[in-house]
């Protein structure tokens, strides 16, 4: 099943297109070189040679340009239902679509709480209206999030929920976690963690270190993330359950779910852009609207660990956590401030810039890990192999831009990149077999 | 200097000429007539998201010395009561074109982000457990009277360090100053890390003979319901400075306000070694010389405004 099947995204007339000498690349088919891709009826028809004869399609001179299998992203908050002051389905899936996107998974930590299967009905419904690119909807673990009773699991699913998740908060009781492993038996649906021991992170709202002692701001410790991977691990071990572990932060954190997989847990996890490219020392700034999120920004140390578990595997995915916020949530004194940054617009653009520019990662893991997500959740990963349904990012990797001079697609500002000069951008993007977004300057002919 | 918003911004020199331009204040209150009139028709405003008695009667005493026009707001009984943002307090404040806005916060940064959001050079009073500069600097104005420079001095800063803005910024003057610091109180206390800003850490009052200057830190009752500390019995027995762990040649600190019999015993803070009165008198010519280093010394005039044509009734100001 394609991903415009699993998951729901606006009809629309599949792409009819041909991008003219583009050079491919999708490390996980094989695929490398320099094709003219065909695209019909939403399809990828064939990698032709360059300037082969096609008739009827749309000619994009894609030349000097990169086309990867598009990206897929496992954790985004689209804020619908009740807080559509931040985002919504068609903002936050415009926002996806502009940073390469073909498809992204909604967090259920909403006002009210994705807990019932009419709520997933409703919000199905929404993103057939509306999402620019394939969104499938988590349902939460318990009731109202409240850490407590299951929520009905197997309605849920038969309502089309892809899975289940707390996220924003942890499940704190081992015994409710057990219980929602037992009935994951009964009814599939990966389940997706917020790792945290609120007794150990309290009201901390940066990384304790350094950093957090000299701005007299209380910090959240890194084992407050690992001890609950751990425990977690361990429980979904004993009972044959499947998680996926979110936004990872720590060194400890990989660790634990390295040591996890070894013993042959069903775990995957992932990381957000920001945990690989910032750390604790952005926090002097005391800037909430760019640098507090939860989990914190770490270490040196710790962002050196999540690169090296993207590298081997034991992070198999880059993950935004997009979680936008008005400007009023953010405009005050950092404690105050909301938690979360805004990411899918400049998720390829920041990694390609901070660590495949300075020859940290190669492109190539870039883009396997960038479109990692989809399969932790029983999804098809993209690709451009021929035969598919067309999910292209289409980038110019040299493109030299400033993140928010021209705005942004989310409904909201506070994005961990703005007023970066990133290098790499992406100009176009074909999404569950439609053509999701054309960077202005480049439909125009102006770019490239 | 535009603002005082954190020790750590200013260098040796700038602190340095904040010390001397408080010693020329300090001529100034042995006048009979303690008022100059270097801030005539010029606004303050002190904003206090926080209870104060020391630093904002200090404050506004020191903005009203200088022959400023004072606005004092206290967050209880104001509009921040009706749940005006601290941006759109700002806002409204600005109509009045104050030339400085002192302010306490209960929120790290919150100085910060007025100086963004006001025109106004903005002194930090104290924001969250950040920083509190203006207690740093009338504490090595204190000591500087009392020992001379502090330079090669030990000093030991004694307590809750982790809760404490006054720790923070004292740690960072007096290394500015070329001042030994040990930090010394029960681990959970102790911010972790602290120790990279190039301090001693110790959890016992052992060593604490080699120090020339004994900072003593308050310690709030409800950290023993945080579990910080078992008990006050148990912390002040550790941790109490008394007149037995105090030495003759020591001199005694304290911000205030002192829990008497936690932190510090009754005699100690009565010992002649104790400088917690002079703290208090230091407040207010430093605080006089921070307003002037601010609004008047060389680079802060501006054309004075009292020739003006008043606005005629009825009218927008």
């Amino acid at each position: 099943m394609t991903l415009a099947e699993t998951l729901d995204m606006r009809a629309g007339e599949g792409a009819a297109v041909v991008l003219r000498g583009a050079t491919v690349l999708d490390p996980v088919a094989g695929i490398e070189g320099v094709h003219d891709i065909v695209v019909r009826e939403g399809r990828i028809a064939e990698l032709a040679a360059p300037g082969a004869a096609v008739e009827g399609l749309e000619e994009v001179d894609a030349a000097g340009l990169h086309a990867f299998p598009a990206f897929f992203d496992p954790h985004v908050h689209l804020r619908v239902p009740g807080q559509e002051h931040k985002e919504d389905i068609e903002t936050g899936s415009r926002a996806a679509a502009a940073g390469g996107y073909c498809g992204v998974i909604a967090m259920a930590n909403t006002e009210p709480p994705v807990s019932t299967p009419a709520d997933v009905e409703a919000l199905r419904e929404a993103a057939r209206e509306s999402a620019s690119v394939p969104v499938g909807f988590l349902a939460t673990v318990t009731r109202a999030m409240a850490g407590e009773e299951l929520t009905e699991m197997g309605s849920l699913r038969d309502a089309g929920a892809l899975g289940f998740s707390d996220d924003g908060l942890p499940i704190r009781s081992a015994r409710v976690l057990r219980r929602a492993l037992q009935y994951q038996q009964l009814c599939g649906g990966t389940i997706a963690l917020h790792e945290e021991d609120p007794e150990l992170s309290g009201d901390g709202v940066m990384h304790e270190g350094p950093v957090s002692a000299v701005l007299g701001l209380a910090g959240i410790p890194s084992i407050s993330e690992s001890t609950m991977i751990a425990r977690d691990a361990a429980i979904a071990g004993y009972e044959g359950g499947r998680i996926h572990v979110q936004h990872l932060s720590a060194a400890e954190s990989v660790e634990a779910v390295r040591a996890a997989k070894a013993v042959g847990v069903q775990i995957s996890a992932e990381a957000s852009p920001h945990h690989l490219c910032l750390t604790e020392e952005e926090l002097r700034s005391l800037d909430p609207h760019r640098f507090k999120m939860n989990p914190p920004l770490r270490s040196e140390s710790d962002r050196q660990a999540l690169i090296a578990g993207l590298r081997d595997g034991t992070v198999e995915c880059v993950a935004t956590d997009h979680a936008p916020h008005a400007a009023e949530e953010k405009d005050l004194p950092f404690e105050q401030a909301a938690m979360g940054v805004t990411g899918l617009e400049t998720a390829f653009a920041a990694l390609h810039t901070e660590l495949v520019l300075p020859g940290t990662i190669e492109l190539d893991l870039l883009v396997e890990r960038l479109a990692g997500g989809a399969a932790p959740f029983g999804l098809e990963r993209p690709t451009l192999a021929p035969d598919s349904e067309a999910n292209i990012a289409l980038c110019d990797l040299g493109a030299e831009w400033t993140v928010g001079e021209q705005g942004y697609e989310s409904r909201s500002a506070n994005s961990w990149c703005a007023g970066r000069r990133l290098t790499g951008r992406v100009v176009m993007t074909l999404a569950g077999g439609q053509i999701a977004y054309r960077l202005r300057s480049f439909s125009l002919g102006v770019a490239a | 200097m535009k603002h005082l918003l954190a020790i750590e911004d200013l260098d040796r020199a700038e602190i340095e000429a904040i010390l001397d331009r408080a010693e020329s204040f300090a001529e100034v209150g042995r006048r009979d007539i303690k008022k100059v009139p270097t801030l005539r028709g010029r606004t303050v405003v002190s904003l206090f998201y926080e209870a104060s008695t020391r630093t904002s009667a200090s404050f506004e005493l020191a903005a009203k010395r200088l022959s400023a026009d004072l606005i004092s707001l206290k967050a209880a009984g104001s509009s921040v009561d009706k749940g005006e943002s601290l941006k759109d307090t700002c806002a409204t404040l600005s109509a009045y074109d104050p030339a400085a806005i002192v302010i306490r916060h209960p929120y790290a940064g919150a100085a910060q982000l007025v100086a963004g959001w006001s025109e106004a050079a903005v002194v930090n009073a104290g924001d969250g457990k950040h920083e509190h500069p203006s207690q740093a600097l009338l504490d090595l104005f204190t000591l500087r009277r009392r020992l001379g420079p502090v330079e090669g001095r030990r000093i030991w800063i004694v307590g809750d360090v982790l809760h404490s803005r006054v720790a923070r910024s004292n740690l960072i003057a007096f290394q500015a100053m070329g001042a030994e610091v040990t930090l010394c109180g029960p681990p959970a206390l102790i911010p972790r890390g602290i120790e990279q800003l190039g301090c001693a850490v110790t959890h016992s009052l052992d060593g604490l003979g080699e120090a020339d200057v004994v900072y003593a830190l308050r310690l709030q009752r409800e950290r023993m319901a945080e579990s910080f500390v078992p008990s006050i019995r148990e912390y002040a027995a550790h941790f109490q400075i008394d007149s037995r762990r105090l030495g003759r040649n020591q001199l005694l600190m304290h911000p205030g306000p002192v829990n008497r019999g936690v932190e510090l015993s009754g005699e100690a803070i009565d010992s002649p070694q104790s400088l917690i009165g002079e703290q208090v008198a230091s407040g207010l010519v430093v605080r006089m010389a921070i307003l002037y280093e601010l609004l008047a010394a060389a680079g802060g005039e501006r054309p004075a405004p009292a020739e003006q044509a008043p606005t005629p009734m009825g009218q927008p100001a």
